[in-house]
C-alpha cells in the first residue's frame, strides 16, 4: 500500500514537475559579488532585480535566477558558467563585469549555445572578430562611449588634447576610439601616456608631463579606484583652471563621484546613461532603483536594469529555449532609461545614444547635468561575421 | 617637449612624496622583520585599515580626529593580531608564517568589505593644507609637501630613538643577536610586542595620510604591499637606514622612469630590485653587518 501511495506520489510529481519547469525561464546570473568589481556586480544584479518586479509580468513566464559569483577570475568564472550550462540547464545567462571573463567564457557559451546577455564587459572584439549570435552586449563598447566626443570636443573648439589611461585592453580601446575621431575631426594629440594598470599610486609624474605638453585639454579614461586618485589628484595640482580635464564618463561615474568630491567639479565627460537624463522611463527607473537601495542607479545598474529587460522582451515574442531566445535577443529594442536601443543584428551590440555631461555641484551633493545627446550609433563591424538573423 | 627646471623640481618633489609615504610603511615591515625575524605580510592590510579607520573617524569628527586616532586604533589592531595569531607563529618557520600572513591579507580584505562594504570612501584635505603653496618658481599642493615633511620628521623622529635612547640600544641589541640579548637580560619577548605594535600604528598612520590623496579601496593593502616589499629588499633588511634609501631608490626611479621612459616604467623597478639580489644580495644597508 505504501509502496504504491509513494509510487502514484512520484509519477504525480514527475508529471508536475516537467510542466512546471515548462513555464518557468531559468537564468544564471554570472557576476562579481566579490573581488574589486563587486560594486559593480552588485549595482548590476540590483538593477536587474528592479526591471523583473516592474516588468516581469508582461513576460508571460516566470524568471528562476541562478546567481554565481565570478570573483573576477576568469578560470573561476568558466567553472562558474560550465556549471550554469551544465548542472543548472539555464536557458540563459546574464552579467559579466570584466572582459577578461567575458573573453573567457566565450567559446564555452558560443559552443554550448546558451545566450549570454553581457551587462557590462566592454571590449570592442566581443561584438568584433571574437562575435557570437548568441552573445548579445546590452551595455557598451569601449569605442562607442568614446567615439563621439572627438568630434564634439573637436566642435568646442579644443585643438590639442593629451590623453591618459591606464594600461591595459579596455584603457587603450577607450582612447584609441576617442583618438581617432577627434583627429579625423582635424584635432591634434599633444602627446600620449598608458600608466601601469593598478599599479599607480602617484599620478603626479604624468600630470606634469600633460601640463608641459602644451594641450588645450586633457582627456583620460579611469575607473573605480583609480578614477577617484587622479581626479582627486589632478585638482590638488591646480590643473583644472588652465587645462580643463575631458574624459569617458567612467571617471565620474555616480558609483563614485561623491568620494571624488568637490574635485571633480567641472569634469566634462561622455557616457551612455546618467541618472539625470530627463525621460520618463528613468525616472520610472530611478525612482524604483532608490526605493530598492537608498542611492541613485549607476550606469551599471542600468546595465542590469536594461538587461532584464531585453530578457523580458524576448520572452514576450513566445521565446523560450536557449535557441529561440538567442535568435529573439537579436532583435530586441525598446525605450529605456538610456532612451531608445536596439540591437544591431550585425554585431549583437547595443545601438544607444551618448550623453555629454559635466558634473556640478547641487544640493546634496554632485550631480550629472546633461550638456548634449550625441546620436546612436553602430559600432563598425570590426570583422565580426556571423549568420544573419533566421527568423 | 622642452622641459624647464620648474618641470624637474615638481618631479622630484614627486618622487619624494611617493618616498615618504612608502617608507612610513616599510619602516615598521622591515624592523618587525629584522627583530622578529617574523615576514608580516598582511602589513598592507594594516594600512588600508588605517585609511578605513582615518575615514570613518574623519567622518565624525573631521580630518585631524582621524588622523592621530587611526594609528592608535591600527595598533590596537596589531595587538589583538599578536596576541592571538602572531605569538603562537614565532617559532613555527617561515613558511608557515608566510602562508598565515598571507591569509591574514584575505581574511582582512574581506571583513573591511564587511564593514565598509564595496565602495570607495574619501576623505576630505583639511581646509588648513587644502590648496597650493608657491616657492621657487613652482606652485605644489600643500598637503604632499605635508606628506613630506611627515615622512622626514617621522624618519628623524626614529633615528634619535634608534641611535640615542635605551631602548633604541635594545631593540638594536635584539636586532643584532637576540639571544645573546636575552642573556643581558634584556625581555627580548616585550620588546617584540613594543615593536610590532608601534610598526601597526605606522602603517595605519600611513593608511591615514594616503587617504586624502588616493582612494579607500579594500584592495588598497595589496596594491602597496609589492611596492613595500621592494623597499624593504632594496634597502636591506631591518634597518631605518635601509628603509629610508630602499623608499626614496623607488620613489625616484618609479617617478622619474614613469617621465623618461614610459613603456618601461612598471619593469624598471624590477630590473633595479634584480640587479640589488645580484650585486648586493643582502639589500643596500642590511642591519646585520
Amino acid at each position: 500500500m505504501k509502496r504504491a501511495i509513494l509510487a502514484a506520489l512520484g509519477l504525480a510529481t514527475s508529471l508536475a514537475v516537467p510542466a512546471a519547469a515548462e513555464e518557468n525561464i531559468k537564468v544564471g546570473l554570472l557576476l562579481p559579488f566579490s573581488g574589486v568589481y563587486a560594486a559593480l556586480g552588485n549595482d548590476i544584479e540590483a538593477g536587474f532585480a528592479v526591471a523583473l518586479e516592474q516588468f516581469g509580468s508582461e513576460a508571460g513566464t516566470g524568471f528562476d535566477i541562478v546567481r554565481e559569483d565570478t570573483e573576477v577570475k576568469p578560470p573561476v568564472a568558466l567553472g562558474k558558467a560550465k556549471k550554469l550550462i551544465l548542472q543548472d540547464k539555464v536557458d540563459v545567462m546574464a552579467g559579466i563585469v570584466s572582459s577578461s571573463v567575458l573573453g573567457a567564457v566565450r567559446d564555452t557559451v558560443h559552443g554550448a549555445g546558451v545566450p549570454l546577455i553581457v551587462a557590462n564587459a566592454g571590449n570592442d572584439e566581443a561584438t568584433g572578430t571574437s562575435c557570437s549570435p548568441y552573445i548579445t552586449r546590452m551595455s557598451f563598447s569601449n569605442g562607442q562611449v568614446n567615439r563621439p566626443m572627438g568630434q564634439w570636443m573637436h566642435d568646442q573648439g579644443i585643438r590639442k588634447v593629451y590623453t591618459l589611461a591606464p594600461d591595459y585592453a579596455a584603457g587603450r580601446q577607450m582612447i584609441g576610439g576617442f583618438v581617432e575621431s577627434f583627429t579625423a575631426a582635424g584635432g591634434e594629440i599633444a602627446g600620449q601616456e598608458f600608466t601601469p594598470f593598478q599599479k599607480t599610486q602617484d599620478f603626479g609624474p604624468y600630470l606634469a608631463q600633460a601640463k608641459a605638453s602644451g594641450a588645450d585639454a586633457v582627456y583620460v579614461f579611469y575607473a573605480g579606484g583609480e578614477a577617484i586618485s587622479f581626479v582627486k589628484q589632478y585638482d590638488s595640482f591646480g590643473l583644472k583652471a588652465d587645462l580643463p580635464l575631458y574624459g569617458s564618463g567612467f571617471l565620474t561615474s555616480p558609483l563614485y563621484v561623491n568620494a571624488e568630491g568637490p574635485a571633480a567639479e567641472g569634469v566634462i565627460t561622455a557616457l551612455h546613461y546618467v541618472p539625470t537624463l530627463d525621460n520618463a522611463a528613468n525616472a520610472a527607473f530611478v525612482a524604483a532603483f532608490q526605493a530598492k537601495t537608498g542611492r541613485l542607479p549607476s550606469e551599471f545598474a542600468v546595465h542590469g536594469y536594461d538587461a532584464a529587460r531585453a530578457l523580458i522582451e524576448a520572452a514576450k515574442t513566445g521565446a523560450h529555449d536557449r535557441a529561440s531566445l538567442a535568435e529573439a535577443l537579436r532583435q530586441v529594442s525598446f525605450d529605456g532609461p538610456r532612451g531608445k536601443l536596439s540591437i544591431d543584428p550585425a554585431t549583437n551590440n547595443i545601438v544607444q545614444p551618448v550623453y555629454v555631461y559635466e558634473t556640478v555641484a547641487a544640493e546634496g551633493g554632485l550631480t550629472q547635468k546633461v550638456l548634449a545627446e550625441l546620436p546612436a550609433e553602430a559600432d563598425p563591424a570590426n570583422g565580426c561575421e556571423m549568420a544573419p538573423v533566421s527568423n | 617637449m622642452a622641459h624647464d627646471l620648474g618641470f624637474w623640481m615638481l618631479q622630484a618633489l614627486n618622487a619624494l612624496q611617493l618616498s615618504m609615504l612608502l617608507f612610513l610603511l616599510s619602516i615598521g615591515l622591515t624592523v618587525i622583520f629584522g627583530l622578529m625575524h617574523f615576514v608580516n605580510l598582511a602589513h598592507g592590510s594594516l594600512y588600508a585599515l588605517g585609511a578605513y579607520f582615518a575615514a570613518s573617524l574623519a567622518a565624525i569628527g573631521g580630518y585631524w580626529m582621524g588622523f592621530f586616532l587611526a594609528p592608535v586604533a591600527v595598533a590596537g589592531a596589531g595587538v589583538l593580531l599578536y596576541s592571538g595569531l602572531i605569538k603562537r607563529m614565532r617559532n613555527s618557520g617561515p613558511m608557515a608564517q608566510v602562508l598565515v600572513t598571507f591569509g591574514l591579507i584575505f581574511a582582512l580584505l574581506d571583513v573591511t568589505r564587511f564593514f565598509w562594504g564595496d565602495l570607495a570612501l574619501a576623505i576630505e584635505i583639511p581646509a588648513i593644507l587644502d590648496g597650493r603653496l608657491t616657492f621657487l618658481g613652482i606652485e605644489y599642493p600643500a598637503y604632499r609637501l605635508f606628506i613630506i615633511a611627515l615622512g622626514l620628521a617621522i624618519f628623524a623622529a626614529l633615528a634619535v630613538v634608534l641611535d640615542r635612547t635605551q631602548i633604541g640600544a635594545m631593540i638594536r641589541a635584539g636586532v643584532d643577536n637576540d639571544a645573546m640579548a636575552a642573556c643581558l637580560g634584556i625581555n627580548v619577548e616585550r620588546l617584540f610586542f613594543i615593536v610590532f605594535c608601534v610598526g601597526c600604528g605606522l602603517a595605519g598612520l600611513a593608511g591615514a595620510v594616503a587617504a586624502p590623496l588616493l582612494s579607500v579601496t579594500p584592495d588598497m593593502g595589496l596594491q602597496i604591499l609589492i611596492p613595500t616589499l621592494i623597499v624593504i629588499v632594496i634597502g636591506g633588511l631591518g634597518s631605518l637606514k635601509g628603509a629610508i634609501a630602499g623608499s626614496l631608490v623607488y620613489g625616484f626611479v618609479q617617478t622619474f622612469g614613469a617621465v623618461l621612459a614610459p613603456q618601461a616604467a612598471s619593469v624598471l623597478i624590477y630590473a633595479l630590485l634584480a640587479a640589488v639580489l645580484v650585486i648586493k644580495p643582502a639589500g643596500l644597508f642590511p642591519a646585520k653587518g
